[in-house]
């Protein structure tokens, strides 16, 4: 499939990334980057192919944070299966938040509010509730070793990132030809419509948020394991909210690359306007709030699907460029 | 311990605090009524008016209820702009877009905010601000009393300017179909901007009533637009008297649920009579007028 093998260039080209950069600086930044792509990709899948625009992604991305940070601080349990219990409890939480609001029949507008309150909800109760750390937050104990999910080298947690990043790739790319794919899209054209052609659309809808949720989480529990410090405002925290959302509408919202390409755009953007002014709080994140409306206003599919259209644009002029010449050598 | 004074009083300052819950509210579900839209600038907006009426006060000396007037024109020339310049066409007409792009300039205003006056708190003293009135059984702040008695004058006047003026009536007309009012000749890029400077006011007057007894910082206004949410969502989306009604009610559960069981707690329990409201009755409680 072309969509594979274009994901497979673009992970060997990331994968050779330390090789040539050694700056920790350098590999922390596109850490993070990775980290919001995948939080993206899982937004992605439910708002960019289900057309269900959430504001409350941080409520998958705090549960899996949490989830891997507590069991193994209070439970002992080991990090790598803390890391797939958070993975398995954002997806649980997914598909009770998706149960209870697609069944009220909540869309738009309602959908954004409600998903907004349910991370609410969860932010002040982690903010009290002891088995969090309260206030405090839970501190992971340092511990660089494979077994616990804590590696010396920045180089390997950023190729475990990447290996996220590229399977989030590959779930949307199998998930755009399928045929669940398809009703997905075709309950963000038409709801209506699709029901009138025999879609579930309940179990379509539930089903995205499923993988959704399960793919923002799974960035949460990388998120605790690197930083090694989770608290409520981080978690459940609005920034991780609107840069899940962000990533996907900046790099072209329903396509593939879109997150990826956003989450490396935002943050680059991010970090410049902090070098640019000296770390000057709410910079970078009104950079974030003047591209998200320059973006819709003039580039609705995001960058990716610019280049489309510039790249369809040009190969439109090529061929008629050659039609001319045709027309000219036949006199 | 729950002697019927104590429980009165509770509620009569619900009441009270619930009326500027009610005017936020006011905004919102006007908004929402003729654009269909929930504006996630809401909350920014808020902020933004109450360092306005904070620097009115601070700079120009101007005391902060005499401010409603300067500032509810102001800030309605803004919603005005907003919607007109920014909102309108970026989003040409589609829902998810109009969301995402409020929600930008909710990121955009109260970074903006942050990045000019830092995270600070500021306040203001006015020598009537701890001023009570003895009611015989209970006192009252006199803050509040006059906050309470302002939001039903503004009720009151926007109900008038609906029911009455042309400009009411299109915007009304266009609440109701769009479509058949741009056949009808009128501009409804005008109303919904129109519509967007009466929402964007009213969070300008409640700022300015705010101001005297609450604290100013760039995320002040969020706390205010979440139980607004609610409130709206309570009275119905769009209906006018759902939103004071919704406003008051929300007001005495928040203050009996604060005397019970202390305050964070009585703020998740606004969010989940928000999120059960939101499952159960999503056309609200007292169901939309449309």
């Amino acid at each position: 499939m072309k969509g594979l093998s274009l994901i497979a260039a673009v992970a060997t080209a990331l994968a050779a990334v330390p090789l040539v950069v050694h700056s920790n600086v350098v590999l922390n930044f596109l850490v993070v980057a990775l980290l919001i792509a995948l939080a993206g990709q899982g937004w992605n899948i439910l708002g960019g192919y289900g057309g269900q625009y959430s504001f409350g992604h941080a409520a998958f991305f705090g549960t899996g944070a949490y989830v891997t940070a507590v069991l193994q601080v209070r439970y002992g349990i080991n990090a790598w299966l803390g890391f797939g219990a958070g993975i398995a409890a954002g997806a649980a939480l997914g598909a009770g938040i998706g149960a209870l609001v697609f069944r009220a029949g909540l869309r738009s507008s309602y959908f954004a509010l409600v998903t907004l309150a349910f991370a609410e909800v969860l932010r002040i109760l982690a903010s009290v509730a002891p088995i969090t750390g309260a206030g405090v937050g839970t501190l992971i104990k340092l511990d660089l070793r494979a077994q616990s999910f804590q590696f010396q080298s920045r180089a390997i947690f950023y190729l475990v990132a990447l290996a996220l990043v590229v399977a989030s790739l590959v779930i949307t790319q199998l998930l755009e030809r399928s045929r669940f794919g398809i009703w997905l899209i075709a309950v963000r054209e038409n709801e209506d419509a699709a029901t009138a052609v025999g879609v579930d659309t309940m179990a379509v809808k539930l089903g995205a948020m499923v993988i959704s949720a399960a793919v923002t989480a799974a960035a949460g529990c990388f998120y605790a394991q690197y930083f090694l410090f989770v608290d409520s405002g981080i978690a459940y925290g609005t920034w991780i909210s609107i840069e899940a959302l962000l990533t996907p509408i900046i790099g072209g919202v329903g396509t593939v690359f879109g997150p990826l390409v956003g989450a490396l755009l935002v943050k680059a953007l991010g970090e410049g306007a902090r070098l640019v002014t000296g770390d000057a709080p709410g910079l970078d994140l009104m950079v974030y709030g003047v591209m998200l409306v320059l973006v819709i206003a003039f580039a609705p599919r995001g960058l990716v699907g610019a280049l489309a259209d510039v790249r369809d644009r040009l190969t439109g002029r090529i061929t008629a460029a050659r039609s001319a010449a045709r027309e000219a050598a036949r006199g | 311990m729950l002697s019927p004074l104590i429980v009165t009083t509770a509620v009569l300052n619900g009441l009270l605090n619930g009326a500027v819950y009610a005017l936020v509210a006011l905004g919102l579900t006007l908004i929402y009524g003729v654009l269909h839209i929930i504006n996630f600038a809401h909350g920014a907006l808020l902020s933004a008016a109450l360092f306005a009426a904070f620097f009115a006060y601070r700079l120009l000396g101007v005391d902060p209820y005499l401010a409603v007037f300067l500032l509810a024109p102001v800030f309605f020339a803004l919603g005005y702009a907003l919607q007109r310049l920014i909102i309108g066409p970026a989003a040409r007409g589609d829902d998810r877009n109009m969301l995402l792009v409020t929600l930008g300039l909710a990121v955009l205003i109260e970074n903006a905010l942050l990045y000019a006056f830092h995270a600070d708190t500021r306040t203001i003293e006015l020598a009537y601000a701890f001023k009570t009135i003895d009611f015989g059984f209970t006192f009252l702040a006199v803050p509040r009393l006059i906050s309470f008695a302002a939001v039903l004058v503004v009720t009151l006047l926007l109900w008038l300017i609906m029911s009455f003026t042309d400009t009411g009536k299109a915007i009304r007309a266009v609440a109701k179909e769009k479509l058949g009012a741009e056949l009808a000749g009128i501009d409804v890029a005008h109303i919904y901007a129109i519509t967007f400077g009466l929402g964007t006011a009213c969070v300008a007057i409640a700022a300015c009533l705010l101001v005297p007894t609450y604290y100013v910082t760039p995320t002040a206004g969020n706390a205010f637009v979440l139980v607004a949410f609610t409130v709206v969502v309570l009275g119905g989306m769009g209906s006018v008297p759902g939103a004071l009604i919704g406003g008051l009610v929300v007001g005495v559960v928040e203050s009996l649920g604060g005397f019970l069981f202390g305050e964070s707690l009585g703020q998740v329990s606004i969010f989940l009579i928000f999120i059960a409201v939101l499952l159960a009755r999503p056309r609200g409680l007292f169901g939309a007028s449309t």
